[in-house]
């Protein structure tokens, strides 16, 4: 069966054991996690994991099952009609074209979030195969640091 | 009431109506210990190693059916305590094991006898804690148990900080649990069901795969009614067996890698299989693309995760086996007869006829078949059997004529050695009134052989029988088969004085080379009621068989010995 890749969203109890209780699920069946990000949901004592992986369709329904059976797991879903949004910082000698930087971070959602004395930081937010176009865009202006956020998910 | 988290501890299991704690004391649980000191309700018993201590806390749940409790300390305790509770989670038997824990204070800084228990327990519990206020206690006390034993089983533990134990507060027990993201799934689909009746009905061979599940969901008496109303077939895995009883001329068997013939034909010839409580483990189906190839498959399971895991199903049904087998018995009641099946249950017998599960006896050496057999006979149904992990294990499956479920107690998932002796005197506690033997090997008695001195201490007479080869048999039976007679590692020649050993703790021994003196071994044990090793030296290169080679087809059959056949 071909992989496919999958976002698949955690609501889990806010308790300090649940990440490694979610991640050592995936190490221990030998689940693949491309991307992780957690944050506690606002006026709530839940968190949300959000995963991507690939699998074949068999592991992804073993995946949600197995997330299922954790006892403080509240819900899993497995994302098919959703807005997906990975955020990018990347980091660019001063001596770059500093116009043609921020011209290609606005054009993925983004702009210049920091300049300092030797460098300046580029920002951007956007879907995860529009940053990866904006990762090889990048590479003629010789980043010196790249940071991504890793895949947010919300149900449309 | 106002008291120290130790007395909470006691105080709660008396709650959950423990009659016996199995453990070991150390450092950071002596608070617990010191209320145990002081308080009735439950017993303790002392082992002599924490593994031992949490086997025999699950030969306790597995003979009774109640949750079983360990107690352990930090660091070591614990660390030893790790292979019972993978042993009790592969096999979803409840279980509560508390361990106590340095101080909070400590915690993460390598203390003296510190280690990362709810860490190194999280893939081989059904859930764990550590508890960081004392008001949490009671409550995480509370759903551990309630965790252990609801849904599908498993073992919980509760890892207990030292001044947590010591810290004075008020203890109210709560009532109920409420843990909104743990609501396991119970009833059953109806809709599923009505189809899985139909799937019965149209069938023509259908064929009842029973697992450890319906054990565990107290479901027996509801499968042996399904399977008598409509004359269905049925196989059982190593951990169902007993589940029918072997005088149901509907038991095929137990099937899988060292199933028998007519069980494993029937699997591969059935067009629908109703799988309860069964897992489709690889040493069931052997070669998954082959497996009950020509059939449809009704899943029942409390697991969600276990349907469709490694065969697609084509009828899931979640839920507790006994509710959805009474649904399943009510809609079909009028529709079924017991002769609807018997053209496919001629051809089973034909097959049982053609290749019996039977073996060599023989007049110079003991067959270990022989003996279980003749337990069979001498104890039958008054007998509770455990066993340790190797080719006695599967010979006992074999040939003893289970009578009932929770009659036969073994390590089936993570295939434990030294599981039996422990889980033995767990199954004594918990039936003081049942003949409790466990057939063992010369390789795995001595991986808990230290319980001799716990079964002398609080007289737990349990007899040991000691199948021995000395080989580590099933090691070398591979050896012999698959690569070409090297014995590596796997010759026991050099042996302990057994009988000695036993008597040195306080106990009972028997060497035997002949059937008289089996016989007159095991009667004098009974008599005197004390533990026992009855150490039987039996033929050393007796094979197990059949035998279904790892990752062959359940029909592809080793049925006898290449001496044999010639």
């Amino acid at each position: 069966m071909a992989d496919v890749r999958r976002v698949i969203s955690i609501l889990v109890e806010n308790e300090s054991s649940v990440l490694s209780r979610v991640s050592g699920l995936f190490a221990g069946r030998g689940y693949n996690i491309e991307t992780l990000t957690v944050a506690p949901i606002p006026d709530s004592n839940r968190s949300r994991i959000t995963i991507v992986t690939k699998g074949s369709k068999r592991v992804i329904e073993q995946i949600t099952k197995q997330l299922h059976k954790l006892i403080p797991v509240y819900k899993v879903v497995e994302h098919e009609e959703m807005v997906e949004k990975e955020m990018v910082l990347a980091k660019f000698p001063i001596e770059e074209n500093l116009a043609d930087i921020q011209a290609l971070c606005q054009a993925y959602n983004g702009g210049i979030a920091n300049v300092g004395a030797n460098m300046i930081i580029g920002m951007v937010t956007d879907e995860p195969c529009r940053v990866k176009h904006f990762l090889e865009a990048t590479r003629r202006y010789n980043p010196l640091e790249i940071v991504r956020g890793g895949v947010v998910a919300i149900e449309r | 009431m106002k008291m120290n988290g130790a007395r909470m501890v006691c105080e709660a299991l008396i709650a959950e109506g423990v009659k016996t704690v199995f453990g070991y004391p150390g450092g950071a649980i002596m608070n617990v210990y010191d209320e145990i000191y002081k308080q009735n309700g439950f017993e303790h018993i002392l082992n002599r190693h924490e593994q031992a201590s949490v086997h025999a806390a699950d030969g306790y749940a597995r003979a009774t059916g109640e949750v079983g409790v360990a107690m352990v300390t930090s660091g070591p305790g614990f660390t030893n305590a790790v292979t019972g509770l993978a042993t009790a989670y592969m096999d979803s038997i409840p279980l509560v094991v508390i361990s106590g824990q340095v101080p909070l204070s400590l915690i993460g800084t390598d203390g003296f006898q510190e280690i990362d228990a709810v860490g190194i327990s999280r893939p081989c519990t059904k859930h764990n804690y550590l508890v960081r206020e004392l008001k949490e206690l009671p409550r995480i006390l509370k759903e551990a148990f309630h965790i252990a034993r609801t849904g599908r089983p498993g073992p919980v533990l509760v890892d207990i900080p030292k001044d947590i134990t010591a810290e004075f507060g008020e203890f109210n027990y709560p009532k109920d649990v409420n843990i909104p993201s743990y609501k396991p799934t119970t009833k059953g689909n109806n809709r599923q069901i009505e189809k899985a009746i139909e799937a019965i009905l149209k069938s023509k061979k259908p064929l009842l795969y029973i697992g450890g599940g319906v054990v565990l969901s107290n479901a027996s008496n509801l499968v042996r009614k399904l399977a008598k109303m409509g004359g269905i077939p049925a196989v059982e895995t190593l951990m169902a067996r007993g589940v029918m009883g072997d005088s149901n001329p509907l038991l095929q068997g137990m099937l899988g890698m060292h199933g028998n013939y007519s069980s494993n034909m029937a699997m591969s010839e059935t067009d629908l299989v109703i799988s309860l409580g069964a897992r489709f483990d690889d040493r069931v189906t052997g070669k998954l693309s082959e497996f009950a190839k020509y059939a449809d498959i009704i899943h029942v399971d409390i697991d969600p995760a276990n349907i469709s895991k490694l065969v697609m199903v084509d009828y899931p049904i979640v839920g507790d086996i006994s509710i959805v087998l009474e649904k399943i018995i009510k809609g079909i009641e009028d529709k079924i007869n017991s002769e609807r099946y018997s053209d496919w249950r001629t051809v089973l017998n034909r097959y049982n006829e053609i290749h019996p599960l039977t073996y060599q006896d023989s007049n110079d050496v003991l067959k270990p078949q022989w003996v279980i057999e003749r337990v069979g006979e001498l104890l039958g149904k008054d007998a509770v059997i455990t066993s340790d992990v190797g080719q006695h294990q599967m010979w006992s499956a074999q040939h003893y004529p289970f009578d009932r479920p929770r009659q036969w107690i073994n390590s089936g998932g993570l295939g434990t050695m030294g599981f039996g002796f422990p889980s033995a005197l767990g199954a004594k506690k918990g039936c003081p009134d049942k003949t409790v033997i466990n057939f063992t090997g010369d390789g795995s008695i001595l991986m808990n052989v230290q319980e001799l001195v716990t079964a002398s201490e609080y007289k737990i007479p349990v007899i040991n029988i000691i199948l021995n080869n000395h080989f580590l048999g099933m090691v070398r039976q591979w050896q012999s088969f698959f690569y070409d007679n090297r014995f590596s590692e796997t010759d026991l020649s050099y042996q302990p004085n057994f009988k000695a050993l036993a008597e040195a703790c306080g106990g009972l021994g028997y060497d035997v080379t002949t059937k008289e003196e089996f016989d007159s071994a095991l009667k004098d044990a009974i008599e005197k009621d004390k533990v026992t090793f009855i150490n039987v030296a039996i033929n050393r290169f007796e094979n197990v068989l059949p035998m279904v080679p790892a990752g062959g087809a359940l029909y592809n059959m080793i049925l006898a010995d290449k001496e044999e056949k010639k």
